[in-house]
């Protein structure tokens, strides 16, 4: 579990976060959702550890993460897993390369077990066929699968997706969703994804923290999102016009 | 104060470098293809630029030596001094400036805008000591270049004397020979281990902590080249003074 209590953070004049608390359970899919520039990035860069908060405190399971020592929090990084915007997988090595480099640099596995373990967490992506392919040979769907390949190969306690599913086709968008959803209920990680994708907010958000200009606006799940009357939640989620009709047959199936 | 800024962090960087280091076994293998990469393959236009400004020195004395008085075997002195004092060591080392600090500014500038650094990062990896220590290391093999250079630019200019008509064998070799100092070579595999340091450090530093996108990148290996030949020369300056002033 991931416990945010009145997170601050700042560039310069510019105050991003503004005092934010939540709570991430452990074997769930939470999203953050926003408008561009409403802090997510930056709120999921403090939960990383890439930014430390100006005020506040971040705790995975218990522990403080501003109050652990330097080794104790790459200790605590090698228990999460990310998964970028842009995948930012290794250009210069292959799919398995890739998937194999957390192996290599932190366990003490043979060949054929690390082998073994790749061949498995890419079976489990559904990517058979592309081992020693390079990233820049594969489609950008293929490249996300690598990224959560990469990401999950240490069975890792905390999944961190940055815009998973942007770039990406509506079908591949879903696949992808579904994979991580899938994931996390299978290995109970704690999974917080950045996203835009309204899809993602129906289909995964078990759930749901809505930011606007720094301050948490809303929180709730994808059930709660249909009935809210939070305006700025509303105008945000149902801006489509699909959205908004979706809504109202909601509602009144409900009535 | 950008530039003193600029400075601490260049030390902050270099002390993180040496931090937490990378498992062995894949160190081992990032070190040997950065040897690959950026001694050995620096060979080719290190024989050819040596060959042939060792040439042009020759060439060079020989038009200037207009007093009958003055023997035929300062060509070879004058070559020699030459390439081993400065060609070899400095002007190799600006060529390497730009050849090998714009490869390693650019992939590493391009592994930062494509978020691979900070995937590095978040997977617990001390990202510096795996980009930039194995870069260190692999540039201290400089020295080795260094002494293939002043091979070849004393062959380009023994090459140059002699076929050209300059200077006869002999009066090449024989000033070759002419009040030759130890301590001169060893001077220049001192200048030439700073500078594989300073190649090595200050392109890194740049790609490292740059910022934007692929405009950015090419901006930043640019301004690397520049500051790694400014600091270049004034070391040479520096270590002259304090080494044979």
């Amino acid at each position: 579990m991931i416990e945010v209590d009145n997170l601050h953070k700042s560039f310069g004049e510019s105050h991003v976060l503004k005092g934010i608390s939540s709570n991430f359970e452990k074997g769930k899919t939470n999203l953050i959702i926003g408008q561009s520039g409403s802090g997510k990035t930056v709120f999921l860069k403090c939960l990383l550890g890439l930014f430390a908060p100006d005020e506040g405190s971040i705790s995975y399971d218990g522990k403080i993460y501003s109050e652990l020592s330097a080794s104790e929090q790459r200790n605590l990084r090698q228990e999460m897993g990310m998964v970028f915007q842009g995948s930012a997988l290794f250009d210069s090595m292959t799919v398995q390369g890739n998937v194999m480099f957390p192996l290599g640099m932190f366990t003490k596995q043979s060949k054929s077990e690390m082998q073994d373990r790749v061949d498995f967490v890419l079976k489990r992506v559904n990517l058979v066929d592309a081992h020693n392919k390079f990233p820049s040979e594969i489609s950008g769907g293929m490249q996300k699968r690598v990224a959560i390949a990469r990401a999950i190969v240490m069975n890792p306690k905390y999944l961190f997706c940055d815009e998973p599913n942007s770039g990406l086709d509506p079908k591949t968008a879903i696949l992808i969703d579904n994979l991580i959803h899938e994931i996390t209920q299978e290995y109970d990680i704690t999974t917080v994804i950045n996203t835009h994708d309204m899809n993602s907010v129906m289909e995964i958000g078990e759930k749901i923290i809505f930011l606007k200009n720094g301050l948490k606006e809303w929180e709730g799940s994808n059930k709660e999102i249909f009935k809210t009357d939070n305006e700025a939640v509303t105008d945000f989620v149902y801006s489509s016009e699909l959205f908004k009709k979706v809504r109202q047959m909601y509602i009144e199936e409900r009535n | 104060m950008n530039y003193i800024a600029s400075i601490g962090s260049y030390f902050i960087m270099i002390k993180e470098v040496f931090k937490k280091p990378t498992k062995w076994s894949i160190m081992k293998t990032l070190i040997l293809k950065e040897i690959d990469e950026l001694v050995y393959g620096s060979m080719g236009i290190i024989i050819f630029i040596s060959f042939f400004i060792g040439g042009v020195v020759s060439i060079q004395t020989a038009l200037n030596i207009t007093n009958p008085l003055i023997p035929r075997n300062l060509i070879g002195f004058a070559t020699r001094q030459s390439v081993i004092l400065e060609f070899a060591p400095t002007f190799t080392s600006i060529i390497m400036a730009g050849k090998v600090g714009s490869y390693i500014t650019s992939s590493i500038g391009t592994m930062r805008v494509t978020e691979q650094i900070d995937a590095l990062e978040i997977m617990g990896v001390n990202s510096l000591n795996y980009l930039v220590f194995p870069k260190i290391i692999a540039m201290l093999f400089y020295p080795f270049v260094i002494a293939i250079a002043m091979y070849v630019g004393i062959f380009g200019g023994w090459t140059a004397g002699v076929f050209g008509g300059f200077s006869s064998s002999a009066d090449f070799v024989e000033g070759l020979q002419l009040d030759f100092i130890p301590f001169h070579v060893t001077y220049s595999f001192i200048k030439s281990i700073v500078f594989a340091l300073i190649i090595a450090t200050i392109p890194s530093f740049h790609g490292y902590y740059m910022k934007g996108g692929a405009l950015e990148v090419g901006k930043a290996s640019t301004t690397a080249f520049v500051w790694t030949s400014v600091v270049i020369i004034i070391v040479n300056y520096i270590l002259t003074q304090l080494l044979l002033g």
